[in-house]
């Protein structure tokens, strides 16, 4: 299965574009790394392939079939900011569970303590957010991750930790990454194959 | 943080509920026994004229003196008083169920808001008093006219906050990312966008009153509102007027002085109950 994003434009103001005639394939079996300077339009680019945005020209096809705009987004965005992704109002069990509840072991391997699950996100730090935020991505109907820099305010060690959850995970169920990042380290270690931003980006 | 400091916070905290739940539960208490003590008290017996007892000053006897007519000031003020929260617990009602509609009207798309942007700013710019005697004139006057009036002159203020909070809400990334979910636009209203602006639903219908109970007082006391046969606070401020020059200073006083009273305490519970929805923007 390949999710495939052919010759997307997009602009948030006019005669400023920011995409350019972008083509991307992500394979349900790879990490694909996605690297480029900040303030480049990475995000973007992750915000149109996952339905954030709308007004881009140009197609994003799953198996040569355009994604289904109603429904369950099979591309699921995972950003770089999970408090902004979090109702403040809702206790995290609610947060996990607006999308799935998923088995026991998998909060063990992700690391979501029993205890958080009875706080409000402001009671919780960015990287334990940011726990939740990944697998509440990882609902069952999910088949490609765009994780737009998500281990940026990680530290190393927990950044390993959730690389390689997350990468386990997603080879089992035949879920295929897209790992945006500006830290070369970091992609060289977890990705399959590594696309230059600036490469693609046809401006 | 160390442990014996958040201690500290702890009680400090509890204390501050406590004692805000304290101050709103009298409030709210005497609010209810001035409103209820009108089903208990004899309607006629209070309003029939007395005349062995005309003009008397306060006293034990009478609280707050005695009219022209014998009446006792006390009772008319308290029926008075029942009769401003009536109609400020119905004129609310009809301003927050317009201002809902019209909160959740704008989020329907950008021509939309802009009209009940437009709408909600020619409302507001128009001077209160005038439009409620003219509102309350179309709507025929009396009571009926006097609480359609208010009602519908007062939803601006929390038609605004509510537009630009269901606004803030709908451009959130957690919605955006309910949508990715697949949920509802229903689902969505239900879940998030409604258990966010209770608080402020609430909150403004509280601080409506006020606002409301002031209006029909002074639209009273012009002559434009209740009917004179009414023992409402207006009415009894304005007749009281032809007597204050013959020294009769407690006919206006106290009555004055209880609507003001009920004002502040609609205001402060108000406030206290916005504190205890929603501590963290109170303290901001
Ligand atoms: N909502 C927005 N409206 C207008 N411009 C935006 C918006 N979001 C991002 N931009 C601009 O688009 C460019 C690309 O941003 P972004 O995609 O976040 O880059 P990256 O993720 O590579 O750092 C930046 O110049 C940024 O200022
Ligand atoms: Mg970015």
């Amino acid at each position: 299965m390949y999710l495939n994003a052919n010759n997307i434009s997009f602009s948030y103001r006019k005669n400023k574009p920011i995409l350019k005639n972008i083509s991307i394939s992500i394979p349900d079996n790879k990490v694909i790394g996605l690297m480029g300077d900040s303030g480049s339009g990475k995000s973007t680019l992750c915000k149109v392939i996952s339905g954030y945005l709308n007004n881009y020209t140009g197609t994003i096809t799953i198996d040569n079939e355009l994604i289904d705009k109603t429904g369950y987004c099979p591309a699921q965005l995972i950003f770089q900011h999970p408090e902004k992704t979090m109702n403040p109002k809702w206790k995290m069990h609610k947060v996990l569970s607006e999308s799935w509840n998923p088995p026991q072991e998998l909060k063990d391997t992700f690391g979501l303590k029993e205890g958080w699950m009875n706080r409000w996100p402001s009671e919780l730090s960015g990287g334990e957010l940011q726990r939740f935020s990944i697998l509440r991505a990882l609902n069952p109907n999910t088949k490609f991750i765009i994780a737009d820099e998500i281990s940026t305010m990680l530290d190393t060690v927990t950044q390993v930790q959730i690389w390689d959850s997350l990468i386990d995970y997603c080879k089992k169920n035949k879920i295929g990454i897209l790992a945006v990042s500006h830290d070369k380290e970091l992609l060289e270690v977890i990705a399959d194959n590594i696309v230059l931003f600036n490469d693609i980006n046809k401006l | 943080m160390t442990k014996t400091e958040e201690n500290k916070q702890g009680i400090l905290n509890i204390n501050l509920r406590t004692k805000t739940l304290i101050i709103t539960g009298i409030a709210l208490l005497i609010l209810i026994s001035v409103f209820v003590s009108n089903y208990f008290i004899d309607h006629t017996a209070v309003l029939t004229s007395n005349f062995y007892n005309v003009n008397q000053p306060p006293s034990f006897e009478h609280w707050f003196g005695t009219d022209w007519m014998g009446r006792d000031m006390f009772m008319r003020t308290l029926l008075g008083l029942g009769i401003s929260i009536g109609v400020g617990a119905f004129a609310s009602i009809i301003s927050t169920i317009v201002a809902i509609l019209l909160g959740v009207f704008s989020s329907v798309n950008t021509v939309v808001d802009e009209i009940v942007t437009a709408v909600i700013d020619l409302f507001g710019s128009i001077p209160h008093i005038l439009l409620i005697i003219l509102v309350s004139l179309a709507f025929g006057g009396g009571y009926y006219g006097v609480v359609m009036a208010v009602g519908l002159t007062h939803w601006t203020p929390l038609a605004r906050i509510l537009r630009a909070e269901i606004k803030k809400i709908n451009t959130s990334e957690y919605i955006k990312l309910s949508n990715e979910f697949g949920k509802s636009k229903m689902w969505i209203a239900r879940k998030h966008i409604f258990p966010l602006i209770i608080s402020q639903i609430i909150v403004g219908v509280i601080l409506m009153f006020p606002h409301a109970i002031m209006h029909e007082a002074s639209i009273s006391f012009l002559g434009f509102g209740l009917p004179a046969h009414e023992p409402a606070i207006g009415i009894i401020l304005s007749e009281s007027m032809k007597y204050l020059s013959m020294g009769y200073w407690w006919l206006a006083f106290y009555p004055g002085l209880s609507l003001l009273f009920l004002v502040l305490l609609f205001d402060l519970i108000g406030e206290n109950v916005h504190k205890l929805l929603d501590p963290q923007s109170a303290q901001e």
